[in-house]
């Protein structure tokens, strides 16, 4: 006869134990399960998409009405069970029914824990535990200025807050540690994280210890701390953990502890009785995360089915992804005595990543951001690899070890067979791979066949690249912004890379980063060679074939093939001597038009390329050097007359501009580098619209940065005031070299500022400073080699004359 | 058969640069690949792009400086979205000299 099973609870444990159970043997075991909610299983772990709208209740729905229909299950939804009699082998229902069973499973899974602080029984205190949770949030979006207060800077409380956020309610999260989510991430990654829920408009209170839930009429109207702040709102969700649910366990005198106990073959102290999921405890250990509970689903049904199996607790590497953030952590992460770091962080794409290392040998990984080497960490941490041998090059992922060439996939390509690439189902690589070959060929088919990437979906990302390694061409991977179409890296991977690796060439570089061209095309190579200009002062020898005609002649190509000259005048100030030179070159070479630029100098446009040596002789013997109008480099420095001789005038605004631009002059970057200095807030200059502008006032300097006034319009953000004429020079070096170092080709500060952001440009720049200092020794240093006046070279040295004139010329040649 | 005349070295020319033949019907630009191949090509087409040997060459191909057109060198057909095409001229390379056709730089006779 058929035995009979009864199972309480239809959580996520619960669901798995049957699917295994019935894989072995769909008739071993006639089934009842009961379920205080009123509905069968579902993917808990999505209700975070559910409340932020991204996916419907049905999509989570992961056992239907149907499948236990299949099964033979009978179904006992919104029924709870009061009571087990294990003399009789019985359970109760809350309607008084009574059921007899020959096994019985306890899968009552945890309760949100709520602190008992006055005022938490008060209407809308609720937790984050199950639907009705969750529409209770989903209705406080739909009333308008709705706030609410989150306790618990946990995963939990973040998804719950940022969903609130989506949904457009104003919220605040309090949270009692020092940073979120401290069990899972150091300071640095939950300052990361901090920092991408503030931008996502969540207000984030650490440190912050709640006092009483203030409220009105039987309803809440405000959270207290106990430093006398008083946070409004309409709903509190407490998410501060969780607690095994044990009453009915230990009603029926079964032995718990912090859960219900359970041994090796999930059975608890009565051996007709099982247990799994987040209500037992084994070895001391209570469990939160799926993927252990899918290991004890697979053990309770083998032990169910008489077959010989047993629980191990693995050590679980903890991957999540809150509101769109990646994080992983695994190991141990605290600083100790004899640990080391290996820190890597990104600022511009806010990615940081951190290894603990003990004895070669990783102990801990912290990583935010960018998490795509999360397991092949986790893996060194688990096996106790020595990592002494790779060291150096350990933070930038196994794609980077042993020479081998850079290839997107190569990562994954490299992974052992028993990765585990989905954590919380427990599937290795091998059997996403295993899948792709039985026909899945979409992230979708996978899911469904394998089950990798069907829970927090936060694997998604390398299963793609196991579909791209397996498949190659057959799967098409999402896009992401790269250089161009000879590579597959982007300017921030170029960059960095370049000198990690130490590549000093632009043919190593694309020989060592994989490009899929032979000698790349107009777009990479310029950017590699600033890249390779910007790392290896002095080393580096400039590729000229890798410029823009303008840079390779220095001079401004015209539509009609001439070309302009602009002479430097630091800061706009030139004398009678210079003047009659310019007018003495502009006959001698028939320039057809003198024009004064908008940067406070002149320019001879329309002189022949063959001409543009003689010019900048003539040019040269009267003092003048190129005023590089042509360089994506410092342009110019326009002043006013400043104290000399303005009434209002508060500084020697003339003064300063040139000694910036005698300093600056000669310098690559990104892209133009255009600086003015005015004398007061009358603003002559025009300094605020400038990638870098001066303001002098009484007490001193405004240093402001990131203005445009090309294509875009945006005037600039103060970066400092400073009181003296040195400092402000400093700063302003130190500053142009923070660009020159970070930015992307072809991005002027503006928009790198708009990608790393101006706090983060004032912490290098303005707070640190021994940084600024640095900074700005690396500019002067890179200027000793780059403050040479490119006219001088090919008009006296004769530099690159072949650019200049033709190869052979027949028109000379009479006709026979 | 073509006659060829010498125009110079190939080491007047650098690796993945450019020179000009000033020629009575206008100027062709000659390059040398970084594997030493040369080509004589237009140096423009006219209203559409050039003067091309002041170019960024790579591979086969050069990029327009003045709106990005690329060409192919061997055939002087523009890539991609844009059409046209510049007239291409019989160029090699012996002894270290480069010899181009001698139609292409005589006074009298049209190019192909």
């Amino acid at each position: 006869m058929t035995q009979k099973l009864i199972i309480i609870g239809a959580g996520m444990a619960a669901g798995r134990a049957l699917e295994h159970l019935f894989e072995a043997n769909p008739d071993a075991y006639d089934v009842t399960l009961f379920n205080a909610e009123p509905r069968g299983t579902y993917n808990r772990i999505m209700l975070s998409p559910v409340l932020s709208g991204d996916k419907a209740f049905d999509e989570i729905v992961t056992h239907t009405a149907e499948w236990y229909e299949e099964y033979g299950v009978t179904t006992r939804f919104g029924e709870k069970v009061v009571n087990i009699d294990r003399v009789a082998q019985t359970v109760t229902s809350d309607n008084g029914e009574v059921l007899a069973y020959d096994k019985l499973i306890i899968a009552t899974g945890s309760n949100p824990f709520i602190i008992p602080l006055p005022g938490h029984d008060l209407d809308g205190v609720i937790a984050y535990r199950d639907l009705e949770d969750t529409n209770a949030m989903i209705s406080l979006g739909e009333v308008p200025n709705a706030k609410a207060v989150v306790i618990g800077g946990g995963l939990l409380g973040l998804e719950a807050a940022a969903g609130l956020a989506l949904r457009g309610v104003d919220v605040t999260v309090v949270h009692i540690m020092g940073h979120l989510m401290e069990r899972q991430l150091d300071e640095a990654a939950g300052y990361l994280l901090r920092k991408a829920l503030v931008d996502k408009g969540i207000t984030v209170k650490c440190s912050a210890n709640s006092k009483e839930i203030l409220g009105e009429n039987g309803k809440v109207k405000a959270l207290l701390l106990d430093d006398g702040t008083e946070l409004p709102c309409d709903l509190l969700v407490m998410a501060v953990g969780i607690r095994p649910s044990v009453a009915l366990a230990a009603d029926a005198g079964l032995a718990t502890g912090r859960g219900i106990h359970v041994d090796d073959q999930m059975v608890t102290s009565d051996e007709n009785i099982l247990s799994l999921g987040e209500c037992v405890e084994h070895n001391g250990d209570i469990f939160g995360l799926v993927a252990p509970i899918y290991d004890q689903a697979k053990v309770i049904a083998k032990t169910l089915a008489g077959e010989a199996a047993a629980f191990v607790n693995k050590e679980v590497a903890t991957k999540l992804k809150v509101t769109g953030c990646d994080l992983f952590s695994a190991g141990d992460f605290a600083e100790a005595e004899g640990r080391e770091d290996i820190v890597y962080r990104d600022p511009a794409r806010g990615v940081y990543k951190r290894l603990v290392i003990e004895d070669n040998r990783i102990v801990g990984a912290v990583m935010y951001g960018d998490t795509a080497d999360g397991n092949w960490f986790f893996g060194l941490i688990k096996d106790r690899e020595d990592i002494s041998e790779m060291r150096d090059t350990l933070i930038f992922g196994p794609a980077f070890q042993g020479g081998s060439p850079l290839d997107p996939m190569a990562a994954v390509a490299a992974l052992p067979d028993d990765t585990e690439i989905c954590g919380c189902n427990g599937i290795s690589k091998a059997q996403i791979v295993a899948a792709i070959n039985d026909g899945a060929h979409t992230l979708d088919d996978v899911k469904a066949i394998s089950k990798a990437g069907s829970s927090c979906g936060s694997c998604l990302g390398l299963v793609g690249d196991l579909l791209g390694v397996t498949l190659g061409d057959g799967f098409k991977m999402p896009e992401k912004e790269v250089v161009c179409k000879c590579t597959d890296l982007s300017h921030d991977d170029v960059r960095k890379l370049i000198v990690a690796k130490e590549l000093k060439s632009i043919p190593q570089a694309m020989q060592e980063l994989d490009w899929k061209t032979t000698c790349g095309c107009h777009v990479c190579r310029p950017a590699l060679n600033y890249y390779m200009v910007a790392a290896w002062p002095g080393t580096y020898d400039d590729d000229g074939k890798s410029r823009f005609i303008n840079e390779r002649v220095h001079a401004n190509i015209q539509k009609d093939g001439t070309y302009s000259v602009v002479p430097r005048m630091l800061g706009g100030i030139t004398t009678p001597d210079e003047l009659r030179a310019i007018a003495d070159a502009a006959d001698k070479f028939d320039v057809p038009t003198v024009k004064v630029t908008g940067g406070q100098r002149i320019d001879l446009l329309g002189v022949k390329k063959e001409d543009l040596p003689a010019i900048w002789y003539d040019l040269g013997k009267a003092g003048m050097m190129s005023g590089q109008a042509y360089a994506k480099g410092l342009r110019t420095v326009k002043t006013c007359v400043g104290s000399e001789h303005c009434r209002f005038g508060t500084q020697d605004s003339t003064g300063l501009g040139i000694k910036i631009e005698d300093a600056m002059w000669g310098a690559w970057s990104p892209h133009k580098f255009k600086l003015a200095v005015s004398g007061c807030p009358r603003n002559c200059a025009e300094a605020t619209c400038k990638d870098l502008g001066i303001i002098c006032v009484d007490s001193g300097y405004q240093i402001l940065v990131g203005g445009a006034a090309g294509l875009d319009l945006r005037e600039t953000d103060l970066l400092v005031q400073v009181e003296t004429e040195e400092e402000a020079i400093e700063v302003s070096c130190a500053f142009y070299q923070l660009y020159r170092e970070g930015a992307q080709y072809l991005h002027r500060p503006y928009k790198w500022i708009a990608k790393v952001g101006l706090d983060w440009v004032k912490e290098q720049v303005v707070d640190d400073l021994e940084n600024r200092k640095a900074l700005a020794e690396r500019f002067h240093y890179s200027q000793k080699f780059y403050q040479i006046d490119p006219w001088a070279e090919r008009a006296k040295q004769g530099k690159d004359a072949h650019e200049f004139a033709p190869i052979a010329d027949f028109t000379k040649v009479a006709a026979e | 058969m073509t006659d060829f005349i010498d125009i110079g070295s190939i080491n007047d020319i650098p690796l993945r640069g450019a020179r000009v033949v000033r020629t009575h019907r206008g100027d062709i630009a000659v390059f040398r690949t970084a594997t030493n191949n040369v080509y004589a090509l237009d140096e423009y087409l006219p209203g559409k792009a050039g003067p091309l040997s002041n170019g960024i060459q790579h591979d086969e191909k050069v990029t327009d400086p003045m709106y990005n057109w690329v060409f192919d060198l061997a055939t002087g057909e523009a890539q991609g979205a844009d059409e046209g095409k510049v007239a291409t001229y019989d160029i090699k390379c012996e002894d270290g000299r480069i010899l181009i056709s001698a139609t292409a730089v005589s006074p009298s006779v049209a190019a192909e």
